[in-house]
């Protein structure tokens, strides 16, 4: 066996306010502040110092926990201002010392999370009225600049040293990790000389020139800054419909139990086969019927089953991506009654307007779309008690491969495939199209067909017809079925099928989000596996030493 | 009409046949004589003032005496002569010729630090303006100007390289020296120290001897730069920092001067007696010294830096006397002790030479500073007064690196936040001390009178008598 047990040094990612050693999260009425202040003695991994306000996925845990505290535990927050709580420095991005001493994986997947957070700041101002500023109070730097990106505006402070820069390329010989010069073409639009000059300037660009070629929106000298960061903040608040006078619902921390079996929750369980290199995640559906009422549904707050759900799979994907590098195909599975499933649905989409369902739905999307974009094998299975209704059809389609049993004796004991409405279109991925259109390329008839399903429980043959499911061997093949997909996926090539699966889960359509992750895999992923950046002279790995970097100088 | 800058600069650089040259000096020039009169002495611009001027870079007679009035001041623009076939001393390009022009791949950080280093020259003239009107003295009024003037003319001096080296980005730079203004919180000049008031003149010879001297191995470490121009101006400069310097050490060395004689003639060494007596007691003067002795520790930058790191090794900034230095130049594989907070205690750890180089420069330097409170104590023998000046350790009251975050006292040892409260007003002048010492201020101008708190000095300056008319009022 490989790995017979756990990992021993498992990375989590709980924490609360209390708990954060780099951020600060204060709120004045409708507006939030979050100050970084990074520790830094207070790496997740030993051996770097996280100097200059530069951070590591600690530091991101903490941001992305902030952000669900906004969302969820303070509906009276309209805006939210990102700032730092040092003099002279926002931030200077990823540490440098830290990429240098990590694997290729951990690089990878800390860049994949750090997106997310970011595609989460967006996501969150697209669809739940939060608005955020970027109050960069001194150096901006790297990932720091790709932090304020992320926000709706950019507001830097006119000191006469402080500018915005993106140095990977002439310091770092690697490009920015977390949609740098995506953002800075789709969302900014600087014109692409303009974003040429700024992407090989070390030094960056300082507050009149950067607001001129669109690198930032505003600017102000120390003296005002605070001030017209304060206006910002309320100007935008103002065009918010969050609630002025609602409560909020606390997150506690999520029950999981961690074993050498796998991760275990209230509603998902991970079983983890290692020398299967295969873990099996199953979600339960609610037990009983969930609160309908918004007023019963706002009294569950985190043990309404959406959101309890959403919460500890989403805790399961980023342990599973993190700790467990080389099980290399998810099983998806589901259990319980599906008629549960559709009610919380319906609850869902009935009060899809009030913030703390919209927020719900909006955890559910961004925890769907981890799925998604995660460099796993995921095939779903359909069978026994099984109940891939509404949302959690989205798993089923979310999968690189689905199969369904078959009874043709018995179809009324098949497991049955229910779609809702909540299938068509409540629950975009990251090329902003929902599962089911862009698995028929948008095509009308077998869409048409599928809508037309919604509420009815479809048996093997007819989910089959309507192109739900890959296959649906019946209960003699469906063993050995199974083993021989599964046994056969895990021997192929992990890289190739990365590269694979993401090529065919994302067909036509390209959004800033998927150019983000595209480039990320290609581009960046490639550099950094390149001598020109990790070998022994790569510019990264010498980054600090003061030694130049020795480059092969053929252009590939 | 156009002006001849040739003939009102005085240059050893051909300035006649620069073209580019000319036309971005006639921008900045009188841009520059602007900030003078806004930023520069207060109140001074009319005064005749017998000043030195650089007029060659002949070690023989570079420098012209004569009154001037402040604006017609010529600010010229000298390089040491070029050394044939000069090369790069160290780092990754050693042994290849010295660069006449500025490497692209090094534009970036070449323009910083000579951005930094320029920024500093105005800076303290910002910070000495007002000092002139409580002048203890002629001599020193004038001592005063004379650096004021010098700091000029080495802000002209980073101009020049930036406007003769750098382009369009280096005119900017070079307008934004004369923008930035010391302490303004919205527009504050580069380096902490330079933002710091210099508020009486106890403090201005402690800034001219301490951080003056941060000056002269800044300057030490670029004139071994193997981009040539950067290292002949710079070379150049030295000639003048040492009036600076000359200007801080004698400056303390007479108030000390004369707190001895005070102490003597009234045979006590109680604090409020030579305080009433119109001195400064040597109390306040160490804390002065420990003060001034930290603040400049910091200017030197980071323990463990990884700029310095490739400042070097890219050859833009040396060690000071590089040359002289017995080892390879490249540092590759050797270390460097550092300090380190630890268990309690200070500790020295061997980080990578080429990271470590900060603090290599700031130990250079405190081995010339100690030497110069050697001499002050000497004074104090000769006076026979029982009382030894020391500086502080080099990790008290840092306020950046890793240092920045322990207490630590003038002897070096680590303390809890509480024994810092209870102790550093020992240790560091305190808000009454700085009022005492404000108090002492008075404009002294009758030529061969000295205010109460300082002695006269030993000699006058080019051979004239102490009691010379050193400044003119009209």
């Amino acid at each position: 066996m490989t790995y017979p047990e756990a990992p021993p040094q498992t990375i989590t990612y709980d924490t609360h306010p209390a708990a954060y050693k780099h951020w600060r999260l204060s709120f004045d009425g409708q507006v939030a502040t979050l100050h970084l202040d990074i520790s830094e003695d207070g790496g997740i991994k030993p051996g770097y110092k996280l100097k200059l306000n530069s951070y590591d996925l600690g530091v991101d845990i903490e941001l992305y926990d902030a952000l669900q505290r906004i969302r969820f535990e303070h509906p009276e927050v309209r805006s939210v201002v990102v700032t730092s709580g040092r003099d002279r420095i926002f931030c200077s991005g990823a540490n440098i010392f830290m990429l240098g001493l990590s694997t290729h994986a951990w690089k990878v997947n800390f860049c994949k999370f750090t997106n997310e957070t970011r595609n989460g700041i967006e996501d969150s101002s697209r669809h739940s009225g939060l608005k955020f500023i970027a109050a960069c109070n001194g150096t901006t730097a790297g990932g720091g600049y790709e932090l304020a990106l992320a926000c709706d505006e950019i507001i830097l402070v006119d000191d006469r040293s402080s500018a915005v820069s993106l140095p990977e390329v002439p310091l770092l010989g690697v490009l920015p990790g977390t949609g740098g010069l995506t953002r800075v073409t789709d969302k900014r639009h600087v014109r692409r000389d303009h974003a040429d000059i700024f992407c090989t300037l070390t030094e960056g660009v300082r507050a009149q020139r950067a607001k001129e070629w669109r690198l930032i929106d505003d600017y102000a000298k120390p003296q005002a800054f605070a001030e017209k960061v304060k206006q910002r903040a309320e100007q935008l608040a103002a065009q918010s419909d969050r609630p002025a006078d609602a409560a909020g619902v606390a997150l506690p921390a999520l029950k999981r139990r961690i074993d050498a079996a796998g991760y275990h929750y209230e509603t998902v369980d991970v079983l983890i086969d290692r020398k299967a290199r295969r873990a099996t995640l199953t979600v339960a559906a609610p037990a009983s019927a969930a609160a309908d009422s918004i007023d019963g549904i706002v009294a569950a707050g985190a043990a309404w089953w959406p959101l309890l759900m959403a919460r500890e799979l989403d805790d399961a994907i980023l342990m599973l991506r993190t700790n467990d590098l080389e099980i290399g195909t998810w099983v998806l599975k589901t259990r319980g009654d599906a008629a549960h499933v559709l009610a919380a649905d319906a609850a869902m989409n009935r009060h899809r307007q009030h913030w703390f369902v919209r927020e719900t739905i909006g955890m559910l999307r961004r925890t769907l779309a981890r799925l998604d974009v995660t460099s796993r094998t995921m095939i779903a299975l359909a069978e026994g008690d099984s109940c891939f209704a509404g949302t959690l059809a989205e798993l089923l389609l979310a999968a690189d491969r689905s199969y369904m049993l078959s009874l043709p004796d018995d179809e009324k004991s098949e497991a049955g495939i229910t779609l809702s409405e909540m299938n068509f279109g409540s629950y975009p991925m990251v090329n902003g199209q929902y599962r089911i259109a862009a698995r028929f390329y948008g095509e009308e008839s077998p869409l048409a067909a599928a809508r037309s399903a919604i509420g009815k429980p479809q048996g093997a043959a007819a989910a089959r017809e309507l192109g739900l499911v890959t296959a649906t061997p019946d209960e003699l093949d469906w063993a050995d079925e199974i083993r021989i997909v599964l046994e056969e996926r895990a021997s192929l090539s992990p890289d190739a099928l990365t590269a694979m699966e993401a090529n065919l889960r994302f067909g036509p359509g390209e959004t800033m989000e998927t150019r983000v992750f595209g480039r990320l895999s290609a581009w960046q992923n490639w550099i950094f596996i390149r001598p020109n950046a990790v070998g022994e002279t790569g510019a990264l790995k010498v980054f600090g030493s003061g030694n130049k970097a020795k480059f092969n100088w053929e252009r590939v | 009409m156009s002006i001849d800058y040739s003939q009102k600069i005085p240059n050893n650089v051909n300035l006649n046949d620069n073209k580019t040259l000319q036309r971005a000096l006639e921008h900045w020039q009188p841009e520059f004589i602007n900030w003078w009169r806004d930023m520069g002495p207060d109140d001074s611009q009319a005064f005749d003032v017998y000043l030195r001027t650089a007029v060659s870079v002949d070690p023989g007679g570079w420098a012209h005496f004569d009154y001037v009035k402040m604006p017609d001041y010529r600010w010229g623009i000298f390089l040491n002569p070029a050394e044939e076939g000069r090369k790069v001393n160290f780092g990754a390009h050693k042994g290849e010729a010295a660069w006449q022009e500025v490497p692209g791949e090094y534009r970036s950080n070449l323009r910083r630090l000579i951005v930094t280093q320029g920024d500093t020259e105005p800076a303290s003239v910002e910070q000495q303006r007002h000092l002139g009107l409580t002048c203890p003295s002629l001599y020193d009024m004038r001592n005063l100007f004379q650096v004021n003037v010098e700091e000029g003319r080495h802000l002209w001096a980073m101009v020049y390289l930036l406007h003769a080296y750098f382009g369009r980005d280096g005119r900017e730079e070079a307008e934004a020296l004369l923008e930035r203004r010391s302490g303004d919180a919205d527009n504050p000049r580069i380096l902490g120290a330079f933002n710091e008031a210099t508020p009486d003149w106890l403090s201005f010879f402690m800034f001219t001897y301490f951080t003056d001297r941060d000056g002269k191995y800044q300057l030490c470490s670029l004139a071994e730069s193997g981009f040539d121009p950067l290292a002949r101006t710079c070379k150049f400069m030295l000639t003048e920092e040492a009036h600076h310097m000359f200007v801080g050490e004698s400056g303390v060395g007479r108030v000390i001067q004369r707190s001895c004689e005070v102490m003597n003639q009234l045979k006590t060494d109680d604090v409020a007696k030579i305080r009433a007596a119109g001195a400064i007691d040597l109390a306040t003067i160490q804390r002065y010294l420990n003060f001034h002795f930290s603040v400049t520790m910091d200017l030197f930058g980071a323990d463990v830096s990884s700029n310095a790191a490739t400042f070097y090794n890219t050859g833009l900034k040396g060690r000071y006397e590089e040359t002289r230095q017995d080892d390879d130049h490249q540092l590759n594989d050797a270390s460097y002790p550092v300090l380190e907070v630890g268990d309690g205690k200070l500790l020295t750890v061997q980080a990578p030479y080429l990271n470590a180089l900060n603090e290599r420069l700031r130990d250079d330097y405190v081995r010339d500073a100690i030497a110069g409170i050697e001499r002050w104590n000497r004074i104090l023998q000769k006076q026979g007064i029982p009382f030894v000046l020391a500086a502080p350790h080099k990790a008290f009251n840092r306020k950046i690196g890793p240092l920045s975050a322990a207490k630590i006292s003038p002897a070096g040892k680590v303390l809890s936040e509480a024994e810092w409260t209870h102790h550093h007003l020992q240790w560091l002048p305190s808000v009454e001390d700085r009022a005492f010492v404000a108090s002492l201020m008075g404009r002294v101008v009758e030529p061969g009178k000295y205010a109460n708190w300082i002695a006269p000095p030993a000699r006058g300056i080019n051979n004239q008598a102490v009691d010379f008319e050193y400044v003119r009022f009209n």
